[in-house]
């Protein structure tokens, strides 16, 4: 399998990367790869020109400045398993990323390509909707979306034609008021590793061990990463027991549209969105303090 | 369009032109003659073309050969030493870590990349290690014997 032949360019900082954009249209951006190779494999995506960002270092890096973590776009999966800023205040992030696939794929894999591809089946998109991640993009002008906003459809995204996605900036899930909890657990398929379901679930207790704040996001399920907040409203105030927690979820854990396909159905999904949606929440519960 | 690059395969700096399209794999193999890699899948989850990328094992055919302009690459054929199987290589051998063979050089590759990272791994880091290596002959216990094996013949162990 051989992709369609196409012109290369390679960028060698962000501005360089953007003039190319301009000069090209329709053009895609090349980090890692492994999203896009495969597709253009396949050819389900033979863009005229690929411009080779892989190299722009303003690009890589994890960095924590005042109570925000920023990750360049450009970090592998495997550097984001490896994070030590990540393990001290951001786990959710570094643990799903060390389930993505398999070594190899992490070794080279990016968190923007990854993110910009959208893949349902994603680890990553779930886990940033999940902590409130904000994604920062530079077209003509610079703006910044929030994860639960960024994934508009199957394979799409709110990144225009002429933008590059240059960081993604999370909350310090470990600040003043405490530790909370997080988890990303996921059912994968047994071939590609990829979520047939996948859960990320975050959770801050009241010192009285009630619920101060919950979020939970699923990949695999639906199109784009479900939002489960009805579930997280009932939560709040309530004092976290597996009761509680898997009343919740029963009663507002309902993914209208469930994604379907010859490795699982639509309601076999809907059921795992439950299951995996209560094990992530009872985990995130055990790990706050 | 050709693509002028620059990359060292075993030691030695070859200086070609590629055009993009070019698959690592298929540069090496067709073009370099190292034949060793082998292609399986051609999706990114057999893992029977893992070479290392300066010293990280990556798959060969999700790359394109412009993206490792610059870099250092080890195939199975750079890993013995003046005609001295690697001890990866040797413990293959001994624990009959392989059977067709076809598997083999991706795996001692991800296995090398392993023990780099890690050089005592247990039974089960070394199968996580190699989760992206598939095997269809030996159900993969000879071959966690050969990286236990290696592991303590290379110090760690």
């Amino acid at each position: 399998m051989f992709p369609a032949r196409f012109d290369y360019h390679r960028a060698t900082t962000v501005d360089d990367a953007l003039r190319l954009l301009g000069e090209h249209p329709g053009a895609k951006l090349l980090a890692g790869g492994h999203s896009l190779i495969p597709m253009m494999k396949l050819r389900l995506a033979m863009p005229e020109v690929l411009i080779d960002v892989g190299r722009v270092s303003e690009l890589k890096g994890i960095e924590r400045e005042e109570g925000k973590i920023y990750v360049g776009a450009l970090t592998t999966h495997a550097e984001l398993a490896a994070s030590e800023v990540l393990a001290a205040h951001c786990p959710i992030l570094a643990e799903a990323a060390s389930k993505i696939a398999d070594p190899a794929v992490r070794n080279k894999g990016t968190i923007g390509g990854n993110v910009a591809h959208a893949d349902p089946a994603s680890d990553l998109p779930a886990v940033l909707v999940a902590t409130g991640a904000v994604i920062h993009l530079k077209g003509r002008r610079q703006r910044q979306v929030k994860a639960a906003d960024f994934f508009t459809g199957l394979l799409a995204t709110d990144l225009g034609e002429d933008e590059i996605l240059t960081r993604i900036e999370i909350p310090d899930l470990h600040g003043r008021s405490g530790h909370a909890g997080s988890a990303y657990l996921k059912y994968e398929h047994p071939a590609s590793g990829y979520a047939i379901c996948g859960a990320a679930a975050v959770v801050k207790k009241n010192a009285d061990g009630t619920c101060a704040a919950a979020s939970l996001a699923l990949n695999g399920v639906s199109a784009t990463p479900f939002d489960a907040a009805r579930v997280c409203r009932e939560l709040i105030g309530a004092p976290l027991d597996d009761a509680v927690i898997r009343q919740a979820v029963n009663d507002h854990l309902h993914v209208g549209d469930p994604l379907s396909d010859v490795y699982a159905s639509g309601l076999y999904r809907a059921e795992l969105a439950k299951v995996y949606g209560r094990r992530a929440l009872r985990l995130a519960r055990d790990r706050a303090r | 369009m050709a693509v002028q690059i620059r990359v060292e395969v075993n030691g030695t700096t070859y200086e070609r032109e590629v055009e993009p399209r070019l698959l690592l794999v298929h540069w090496l193999r067709d073009e370099l003659g190292l034949t060793g890699t082998n292609v399986g899948c051609e999706t990114s989850l057999c893992g029977a073309c893992t070479v290392l990328v300066d010293g990280r094992a990556v798959k060969s055919c999700t790359q394109l050969a412009v993206q490792a302009d610059g870099s250092s690459i080890t195939t199975i054929e750079g890993l013995q030493q003046n005609g001295e199987l690697h001890p990866l290589q040797q413990a293959f051998w001994d624990q009959h870590g392989l059977q067709c063979g076809y598997c083999t050089p991706g795996m001692i590759l991800a296995a090398a990349d392993l023990l780099a990272q890690n050089p005592r791994p247990s039974e089960a880091e070394i199968r996580a290690a190699l989760k992206g290596n598939v095997c269809r002959c030996t159900g993969y216990h000879n071959i966690v014997k050969a990286v236990r094996q290696a592991a303590e013949q290379m110090g760690g162990g």
